[in-house]
């Protein structure tokens, strides 16, 4: 598909609709976006990202970030590394958090949910291998914990821990002392989310977003 | 006193003539006797009869020798109000009591229901008597005593997150849908009136339409008694029980705007706009004066620390003068009461101790379950005695037009509030919130409250509002749960939440927040976090007092688990099974990353390593506070009350689960131990099958065949776990004497365990009343706490 024209006309717009599910308006206040944070570039970068003075204060904003330059999460393959990204590519990143539509059916909504436990998956597993081991799940807890003072990492690694636990016994019942738990799969992250109501939660409202006023808070920057 | 009472009983007795005229004197003086406060004493009494001169000395004299010294006498009067108020009070528990006992009753109707039907009974009963005085659901009563307690109930436990997300929606009904209601059903009911069959044309205008304001509000206390028992989702509670929360506000203003306009017969624009500024005072009033009191609660539990027998105190008198404050300016005292709640609660509970909250939430439950009893049984027996003036068009009217106008309002606000949702409100939901507008008692006592409608007016307003009442409680009542069933709309999920789902919940928010800020949207996750960001850089230093302040959430929910996984062992920690809290043998062990074997140092890592900075770590969570643990209360379900074990813990039941878990991590596997040491007899657990409920504690028996097997020094792995015996050791002497001896240390060689870890079904059994030790280190171990 190659990158985006910098001024995009209509038919391109209907293209990436049909394929990540946004409405036109959507998409084109997106593009705004897009162009305002790229500084009217055609690609964005990590750098772009970082810019943002809001996000600053997040703390698992090197995750969300890294979330736009992974390959995985892009519908098609792209050599690794990635380092800049096109309209589509935050496009697609984005659909991850579309509210699903009104009137799907039954396993269109599991498909959905699959995708955003996907997106979350491949959140945590920063190293791609398909496995999110300990260390990258203590990682996360360590982040999330970070938004507090000062807190000793023991505790945190204790919590990792039992969260771990938790995802092997649900998981895998039994074990022999000696048997190995390499890390939770995608399976067992479904497994584990199962209550966890996903499709509802995992939702921006995309409908009312006028990014005109925020350029003049951002561009100063 | 005696002697004033004494004398009364000769004044029965005597009967023949000549003492007749003492008789007389005798009343003379018993009637400056009266004159003397109740509190006047013997000596006083008889030093004025002495005062009168030979004659009363003569009456004494006959006094004396006429009566005997009253050895029981009987006064009624004295005690007449707290005595009768004290018999409704019992005479409703009991009853409450009866209907559990008789099996299949509570499950087919709700108690709401039953009450009503005993307070029927009792009317009839009395008018039967005589005229006994029936304590009357009078107005003041029942807005200053009756309902604050069930508000506060209901705000102070009022989950937090559910309300916030679907507050347009909840606001929406209560507003939008209540103003629906009041116009459409007073317009037409005035049209109705109009029929000259009716024989109710001096029913104007303005009064339909005060009429329509008492009887369109949902009332939070019915609608608190059926849904407590039906347990639908959460989403669907939280939607009918905000919504009969926060109309208040807008029925205090329709009622107030109606009742000052019936008298003069006609509103005006300005007025109409005068209403509106008036609304909006009423409720962001109401809120704000809530908030402040709540706040300063907040502060004040912030120096508790030293009195801690008074801290629900300020819990339940903050509470209650914001309520009245707000009422002294004709805001909306039920906003406020549940604004203070809801402010309060999250410093409060940081605060002060295990026991206070345990407190308070006993205290809350009892108060509020007492006081709806109280009410329905009081709705019953007004029905009986209430003078009524029974108008068929109009009741039947009424009762049509208050289903209709409910239905229509829930399906046309559905539709447009499904445009603004995410997840959207279904046909079946939908129906649930229509039929679940229930009125109630507070319909009832502002109709009891109409002061400038003549009599017959008056009549009619309430026979109809009782009729209303009648048939959403009974009729609606009763056939929601089979309703539920039916339809199969979706329940409560009573999984407990993990601590993954805890992690992903708060992952998921600042995923979300940073997704905004990446759209450049300020959307209501972005403004959520910077609340809370607020939250914890400058309102929680000032009213949460010393570290605590410092806490996150996800350290608290983690302690939290670790708290009801220890009270879980000690509840099972009877026998020495060999099953393991999680369904599973997993352990650290296996987790772990593998490591290539074997230097010795590069074997210590492979382990969890125990440093002294761990053991100082886990020494120092174990000694720590336990208050931090506890959540809110998940159970929305008043009657099933149950002590959320998880609270009532102590000290060392954290030691000794920290212990397991400690000697879970350990490498010898192969070693659980189980010592069948004499556990069903240690004090503790005595203890705690003596204070808890015999069929709900469920002692497991001794494995007394269980082989203990010995742990060889010499394993690599040993190091670790004469490390872990002696934290263990250590830990142990740190205990109070009289603990149990069910952990038998034979060090080294066997780290000892109590081993049993229920399965799942035994998690379900409850423990109560374990003491807990407070905040301070000073404070031993308390007696028992019986619930």
């Amino acid at each position: 598909m190659g990158s985006l024209q910098s001024s995009p006309s209509h038919p391109d717009y209907v293209d990436l609709a049909e394929k990540t599910g946004f409405s036109l308006e959507q998409i084109s206040i997106l593009h705004k976006r897009f162009k305002q944070l790229s500084h009217n570039e055609d690609k964005l970068r990590r750098e772009h990202l970082d810019q943002i003075t809001d996000l600053q204060a997040n703390p698992i904003r090197e995750q969300i970030v890294e979330a736009f330059f992974d390959k995985r999460n892009f519908y098609q393959d792209i050599e690794e590394p990635v380092n800049e990204i096109s309209f589509e590519n935050f496009l697609e990143v984005m659909s991850n958090f579309r509210p699903p539509s009104d009137n799907l059916s039954e396993e269109q909504l599991v498909k959905v949910r699959l995708e955003k436990l996907r997106f979350l998956f491949n959140m945590h597993d920063t190293d791609k291998d398909g496995t999110i081991t300990l260390e990258e799940y203590r990682h996360v807890v360590e982040e999330l914990l970070s938004y507090y003072e000062a807190l000793e990492n023991e505790t945190a690694r204790g919590i990792a821990d039992a969260a771990m636990l938790e995802v092997a016994s649900i998981t895998r019942g039994h074990m022999e002392p000696d048997e190995f738990y390499e890390g939770i799969t995608f399976e067992h992250f479904l497994k584990l989310l199962e209550g966890f109501e996903i499709e509802s939660r995992m939702n921006i409202r995309f409908m009312n977003m006028d990014t005109t006023t925020l350029c003049k808070l951002e561009c100063g920057k | 006193m005696p002697a004033r009472m004494g004398s009364r009983a000769p004044a029965g007795f005597s009967r023949s003539l000549p003492e007749l005229g003492l008789l007389l004197l005798l009343a003379f003086v018993l009637l400056q006797g009266s004159v003397f406060p109740h509190g006047a004493d013997a000596s006083a009494d008889t030093s004025h009869h002495g005062g009168d001169g030979c004659s009363s000395t003569h009456v004494k004299e006959t006094n004396r020798t006429k009566k005997a010294f009253p050895v029981l006498s009987f006064e009624y009067e004295h005690i007449k109000t707290p005595f009768e108020v004290s018999i409704w009070v019992l005479f409703a528990s009991l009853m409450k009591l009866g209907f559990h006992l008789v099996p299949r009753l509570s499950s087919i109707v709700p108690e709401s229901c039953l009450l009503i039907v005993v307070g029927l009974l009792v009317g009839g009963l009395s008018k039967l008597i005589g005229d006994t005085e029936l304590p009357k659901l009078d107005s003041k009563n029942f807005f200053l005593v009756l309902l604050p307690p069930i508000i506060l109930d209901a705000g102070y436990f009022l989950p937090i997150r559910p309300f916030m997300e679907n507050l347009g929606t909840i606001l929406m009904f209560a507003v939008v849908g209540t103003l629906w209601n009041a116009f459409f059903i007073g317009s037409l009911l005035f049209a109705v009136c109009q029929i000259p069959a009716a024989g109710l044309t001096h029913l104007g205008l303005l009064s339909c339409l005060l009429f329509g304001s008492i009887i369109s509000a949902v009332d939070p206390v019915a609608v608190l008694a059926v849904f407590e028992e039906i347990h639908i989702n959460e989403l669907l509670h939280i939607l009918v029980f905000g919504e009969s929360l926060l109309n208040d506000a807008v029925t205090v203003v329709l009622y107030h705007l109606f009742e000052e306009f019936s008298v003069f017969g006609q509103v005006t624009v300005l007025d109409g706009f005068l209403g509106v500024i008036s609304f909006l005072v009423v409720a962001l009033g109401g809120v704000l004066v809530g908030a402040i009191y709540g706040i300063v609660a907040a502060f004040t539990s912030r120096f508790t620390s030293h009195m801690r027998v008074i801290e629900p105190l300020f819990v339940f008198v903050y509470s209650y003068i914001a309520y009245l404050s707000a009422e002294l300016f004709h805001l909306s005292g039920i906003m406020a009461l549940i604004a203070c709640g809801a402010v309060m609660r999250p410093y409060v509970e940081a605060n002060i101790s295990h026991k206070s909250h345990t407190t308070i939430k006993y205290f809350l439950k009892m108060w509020s379950s007492v006081s709806e009893t109280l009410i329905f049984i009081l709705l019953g027996v007004a029905t009986v005695g209430g003078p009524h003036n029974w108008n068929w068009i109009f009741v039947t009217a009424t009762v049509i037009l208050c289903l209709v106008a409910r239905v229509m309002g829930v399906v046309g606000l559905t539709y447009i509030i499904n445009k603004f949702r995410i997840v959207k409100l279904t046909t079946k939901d939908q129906f649930i919130v229509a039929y679940g507008g229930l009125r109630g008692a507070i319909a009832f006592s502002l109709g009891f409250l109409l002061e400038h409608e003549d009599e017959d007016m008056k009549h009619i307003f309430l026979t109809a509002i009782i009729t209303v009442i009648f048939f959403t409680v009974f009729v609606q009542g009763m056939t929601i749960k089979p309703l539920v069933e039916l339809l199969a709309v979706k329940k409560k999920q009573e999984a407990k939440r993990s601590i993954n789902e805890e992690i992903h919940i708060q992952f998921l928010d600042h995923l979300l927040t940073g997704i905004e800020d990446i759209c450049g949207h300020y959307g209501h996750h972005h403004w959520k976090d910077k609340l809370n960001r607020f939250n914890r850089k400058y309102v929680k230093k000032c009213l949460i007092a010393g570290e605590r302040s410092k806490e996150p959430q996800l350290i608290a929910f983690y302690h939290k688990l670790e708290f009801k996984q220890a009270i879980q062992l000690v509840e099972s920690g009877a026998g020495g099974k060999l099953s393991s809290a999680l369904p599973s043998t997993v352990s650290i062990q296996n987790i772990q990353p593998k490591k290539p074997p074997p230097a010795p140092e590069t074997r210590e890592r492979v382990l969890p390593q125990l440093p002294k900075a761990r053991e100082e770590e886990i020494r120092k969570i174990l000694r720590s506070n336990l208050q931090r643990t506890r959540q809110r209360l998940r159970s929305y379900n008043r009657h099933t009350l149950v002590a959320d074990p998880y609270e009532d813990g102590f000290n060392d039941l954290l030691k000794k689960q920290k212990m397991f878990e400690l000697e879970k991590k350990i490498k010898e596997m192969n070693n659980y131990l189980s010592v069948p040491a004499a556990t069903s007899d240690s004090p503790t657990l005595r203890r705690a099958r003596l204070a808890s409920d015999p069929q709900s504690y469920n002692v497991k028996p001794d494995a007394d065949g269980v082989p203990t097997i010995q742990v060889e020094l010499a394993s690599p792995q040993s190091p670790d776990s004469v490390n872990i015996v002696n934290i263990v050791d250590e830990v142990k002497r740190d205990r109070e004497k009289d603990e149990d001896t069910g952990l038998t240390m034979k060090p080294p060689n066997a780290p000892s365990k109590q081993g049993a870890e229920e399965d799942a079904k035994d998690q379900q059994k409850l423990m109560r009343c374990l003491s807990d030790p407070g905040p301070s280190a000073d404070e031993g171990e308390d007696d028992l706490f019986l619930p």
